[in-house]
């Protein structure tokens, strides 16, 4: 798989380099859009000192973390979410006539270093909050496992994403809301959101294992909403999990495929 | 080579079931060059899908290479090569040469293995002019070629293509033709293929499986498709009445199956 992997995004990334100004551009584009995400978070440090009891380093902490998660999760299988498109052009069924999984082959498909681009931001971000922050070693040993874990839940998000436009193909807007939405729900302190939305990304679909659980170790912080302390460690069994319902779903999905023109 | 029994696929089109496919039962032996026919909808693709593993069938039971397509697709990929007549199972935007190298590393096939089989492939097909050309900026007939060539790179047993002289001009048919009746002759490689242009039935296929209402309507050699029709000589006007004879909905009415002796030796 990892090999079959490799292979698929080494080509296109040759064939990427063949037109290296487009490349430049992808990436410097979607550097600065990113740069938009943080920019809005300035504004609000402008009219204010705290977000729901976060100062603007731990925000930017938060954000950084959630950032570099999903760019990599995006980076590496974001493409799954173009299913949909595959089905209707008919290019997944030439997927299943290779020897090697769809689910590789979808996300290596036009595999490009553009999305690097979105993860120098957020590398950036997070390297910036951290030389404010400066937290001991006894508990940043959290933050490259929160930024595994998290990379791992956005994938594990993505996959679902991908197996629910087996029935709904035609929708694959719903998949992104999940996706892109769960990106947008994490660069915020959870405590901003209602209390019924903070229980249901922690106990259904667990982005708040993403982040906010571990950061709020990391930044040694009390959870707002009065969860017990082992949960800020619980990441990795959230990763696990949804990465098991994920291929389980993945796999109902495939076996229900329908292909186009019978 | 190929085992179906009592093969159904349906599908559900807003609430309602279409069957597809329905209690289809043939088979196919080793090194046999076989012809499938039917109007457009009659189940061919859904047929050709499931033998392939694309698609998991419904019902029955289905073989090939001794495999269950389906649960074993990744593993019967390795034995199988299927082309597309209406796309191309190459990467648009890369150059001939590379599709058939990451062919080469996605199948594992040897590298001296490959350098002979692509050279042989080169010569056959005339590939040389456009192996550094990338697949989007190719003819339809060079595409074919390059699509041919990259289904056979891995040396399977079993060929399986959907309409593959579909848009061919004349030149370009003739060439893929002489190629199929090659590889199976030279090589033993089983081949089936749909069509709708009964110029390959009658210069390729031994034997001719007809499909109507996602049932087997006939099953033997072309002399035997034409007798199903007293009088008629040309294949054109025979397929042209049985299409026209054949019910809008239930069974279908192309009956019966021609006599066993009245198949090619070696597919009974």
């Amino acid at each position: 798989m990892v090999r079959a992997y490799l292979l698929l995004a080494w080509t296109w990334l040759r064939a990427s380099a063949q037109y290296p100004l487009s490349l430049t551009l992808l990436t410097l584009g979607s550097f600065a859009i990113n740069g938009l995400d943080i920019a809005a978070i300035w504004v609000i440090f402008a009219h204010t000192t705290a977000l729901a009891g976060f100062t603007l380093p731990e925000v930017m902490f938060l954000y950084g973390t959630a950032g570099l998660s999903f760019a990599l999760a995006d980076l590496l299988f974001g493409n799954v979410d173009r299913l949909s498109q595959h089905i209707r052009a008919g290019t997944f069924d030439v997927m299943l006539i290779r020897p090697v999984s769809p689910f590789v082959q979808m996300a290596a498909d036009r595999f490009g270093v553009h999305r690097l681009g979105r993860i120098t931001q957020a590398a950036a971000v997070l390297v910036i909050a951290l030389t404010q922050l400066t937290p001991p070693a006894s508990r940043a040993w959290m933050i490259p496992v929160m930024i595994l874990c998290g990379t791992a839940i956005f994938t594990a998000v993505f996959a679902l994403g991908g197996a629910l436009q087996f029935l709904l193909t035609d929708a694959p807007e719903v998949a992104n809301a999940f996706t892109y939405g769960g990106s947008q729900l994490t660069q915020y302190p959870l405590s901003v959101y209602g209390e019924q939305l903070v229980r249901g990304v922690t106990f259904i679909l667990p982005l708040a294992f993403v982040n906010w659980q571990p950061a709020l170790y990391v930044l040694d912080r009390d959870d707002p909403l009065g969860l017990p302390g082992w949960v800020r460690f619980a990441s990795p069994v959230a990763a696990v999990v949804l990465g098991g319902v994920a291929a389980l779903a993945w796999r109902a999905g495939l076996r229900r495929y329908q292909s186009t023109g019978h | 080579m190929i085992e179906a029994e009592g093969l159904g696929r349906t599908f559900k089109v807003r609430r309602t079931v279409v069957h597809a496919v329905k209690d289809l039962s043939f088979s196919v032996e080793a090194g046999e060059f076989v012809g499938c026919l039917g109007p457009n909808g009659a189940g061919k693709s859904t047929t050709i899908k499931m033998l392939t593993g694309i698609l998991a069938p419904t019902a029955g039971r289905i073989q090939v290479a001794g495999l269950d397509p389906a649960r074993r697709r990744k593993a019967l990929a390795r034995r199988i090569g299927v082309v597309f007549g209406q796309r191309t199972t190459l990467w648009w935007d890369l150059p001939l040469r590379d599709s058939f190298e990451l062919i080469r590393l996605l199948y594992k096939v040897d590298r001296v293995r490959f350098a002979e089989r692509l050279a042989e492939m080169c010569a056959i097909l005339d590939l040389g002019g456009f192996l550094r050309t990338p697949v989007r900026q190719l003819s339809l007939g060079q595409r074919m070629r390059g699509d041919l060539a990259a289904a056979l790179l891995h040396d399977p047993d079993l060929l399986v293509l959907d309409e593959p002289t579909i848009g061919l001009d004349v030149v370009s048919k003739a060439g893929v033709r002489e190629f199929l009746l090659r590889m199976n002759a030279e090589r033993g490689t089983t081949v089936l293929l749909t069509t709708h242009d009964l110029g390959d039935i009658e210069k390729l296929c031994r034997r001719v499986l007809l499909i109507d209402h996602g049932r087997l309507a006939f099953d033997g050699s072309v002399a035997g498709l034409r007798a199903l029709v007293p009088g008629e000589t040309s294949i054109e006007e025979v397929v042209t009445r049985l299409y026209l004879s054949s019910t809008p909905a239930g069974s279908p009415r192309i009956r019966p199956l021609p006599p066993a002796d009245d198949r090619p030796s070696g597919t009974a």
